[in-house]
């Protein structure tokens, strides 16, 4: 431990790999609240696979993979949105094919590139110490409009949360919430790229929440607690992969899962012991 | 004094609500069908119908929640556009409770300020002195003001069902519509909520779709029957044959309440 953090202060890349794991969990803390209590959780799944495509094409045409994965997580955040407000299509399916859709994409234009291809796996899984500087001010960049956007309008999301149609009939443009709530949890996928990847980003997303939402009432203090778990969870993964040498997105899933399950069952062994 | 869109009979009192050949489509299917209705201020309307009737759907109609293809409606002499994205601040809306998170992690009081809301989205809205009053004096109306600093989740139905009308009322209308008010709570929180709305009666227009036959004959003073085409009955007064008619197979009509006439050969 104490190795860790004299190592810390010694390489950039360490450094670099803690901010990319705070930010993570400022995001989470924030986006994954809403997302649970909204029950946006699979379409958020949807957003972040279809951003594969994104990364795909970056690789193909050459430019930066991060870039594209933020223009396919916009394109398939507002896709999906506009869908679901149409209605008609249920939009489990519509999620579904987003979801399948943008895989597929990113495998094609892969494969579509000349010689050796590139390892996707980072982008897929995580990389946690690989985050570079450019990567951290990417990610400073969008984590702060997201917190801006969240406690900027928070009554505003309150109210679409709770009940979306009453604040409507007030004359709230509810229709520009969710359309600016898809294109945060579009930023906020490309922000958690970088330390879990596109798979395991649901995890991140959810954990620290459902955490939060076993341990306090309130939706501020859930998105507070939230974020603290996230860091919690994020750094000491960081460590233990840093430590012994494990994949680094990994470590942090397994490790906001068995939180949540230990908090999950120690949380219904009290209360089942107080009914006693 | 107002000069907007009152028609040739202006002798009439001022109509909270106007509905005219207001028609609704899902695709294909018709779920309102040429609906007419005129709803004067100060009245206390029922609306009645089987599941499926078309109740919550000419309520969402006149919310403007959902588009109609024909017809025109006007709340207070206000001509509501099809499209919705209006405000509509001169209703108080109480949806079916069955319709709203209840494990949503909110406090009873916060619920409430949402009817204060503004309909423009700005940064940093905060609720001012004024609303926090308002929307205290209003869990004060509805009987539950020691419940507001109470999480949603650890209320009964009843109190629930107060919740959500002191929310409508916060925004301070003239018509209050309700949704099924009493269909999940207990027969004594049933009879705080129709005193209630008795009570709010005497200060605004009350639009009520129920199953509940009891309170209509007991406390509506007018009535409707809506099965995708409505009729208006005036006083409530329900013969067994409308009813059938409405509902598609017999009814059982229970009077109750010696004043009131329930049963009636309609004509």
């Amino acid at each position: 431990m104490i190795e860790f953090f004299q190592d810390a202060f010694q390489y950039r890349f360490i450094q670099h790999a803690m901010a990319a794991g705070l930010l993570a969990s400022i995001v989470c803390g924030l986006i994954g609240v809403i997302i649970v209590e909204k029950r946006l959780v699979m379409m958020s799944g949807g957003i972040a696979h279809t951003a594969y495509g994104g990364v795909g094409l970056g690789f193909l045409l050459g430019f930066e993979p991060i870039l594209g994965a933020f223009l396919f997580a916009i394109l398939a955040a507002f896709g999906i949105g506009f869908i679901k407000r149409k209605g008609g299509t249920g939009s489990d399916v519509v999620i579904g094919l987003f979801w399948s859709a943008g895989m597929a994409s990113g495998i094609f234009f892969v494969a579509l590139m000349p010689g050796y291809p590139p390892d996707m796996s980072s982008y897929l899984f995580g990389n946690i110490l690989s985050a570079t500087a450019s990567d951290v001010r990417l990610m400073a960049v969008l984590t702060i409009v997201v917190v801006l956007t969240v406690i900027g309008l928070f009554n505003n999301w309150k109210a679409w949360m709770f009940d979306g149609e009453f604040a409507t009939i007030l004359g709230v443009n509810t229709g520009f919430l969710e359309y600016l709530m898809m294109l945060l949890i579009a930023m906020t996928i490309v922000v958690l790229i970088r330390v879990v990847g596109i798979i395991l980003a649901l995890a991140l997303l959810t954990a620290p929440a459902a955490i939060a939402a076993l341990l306090v009432p309130g939706l501020k203090a859930r998105m507070v607690w939230a974020t603290g778990i996230g860091t919690v969870i994020t750094l000491t993964g960081l460590w233990l992969s840093y430590g012994w040498n494990l994949a680094s997105g990994a470590t942090i899933v397994m490790l906001s899962v068995a939180c949540f399950l230990v908090v999950y069952v120690g949380k219904t062994m009290i209360s089942k012991r107080n009914q006693g | 004094m107002n000069e907007s869109h009152t028609s040739a009979i202006t002798k009439e009192p001022v109509s909270a609500l106007h509905v005219e050949h207001l028609g609704v489509r899902f695709g294909p299917v018709v779920a309102l069908d040429d609906v007419c209705l005129d709803v004067a201020d100060g009245e206390y309307l029922g609306i009645i119908g089987p599941n499926g009737g078309g109740k919550t759907t000419f309520l969402r109609a006149v919310l403007g929640l959902i588009p109609s293809y024909s017809g025109s409606l006007s709340i207070y002499g206000e001509t509501a556009g099809k499209s919705s994205g209006k405000s509509r601040t001169s209703i108080g809306y109480v949806p079916q409770s069955a319709a709203v998170d209840k494990q949503f992690p909110i406090m009873v009081r916060d619920v409430v300020l949402m009817g204060r809301l503004k309909s423009r989205i700005t940064l940093l809205q905060r609720f001012s002195h004024e609303d926090r009053e308002l929307a205290d004096s209003m869990l004060e109306e509805v009987g539950i003001a020691d419940l507001a600093e109470r999480q949603i989740s650890a209320l009964s139905g009843g109190e629930f069902q107060r919740m959500l009308i002191a929310r409508a009322l916060a925004v301070q209308p003239r018509l209050l519509l309700l949704d099924e008010p009493t269909a999940s709570v207990d027969a004594n929180s049933r009879f705080q909520i129709y005193q209630l709305l008795n009570r709010l009666h005497e200060r605004m227009t009350i639009l009520l779709v129920t199953h509940d036959m009891l309170a209509i004959s007991t406390h509506v003073r007018s009535l409707a029957c809506l099965n995708s085409k409505l009729v208006y009955h005036g006083r409530p007064e329900l013969s067994e044959d409308s009813v059938r008619d409405m509902y598609g197979c017999p009814v059982d009509l229970v009077a109750h309440g010696l004043p009131h006439r329930v049963l009636k050969t309609h004509g």
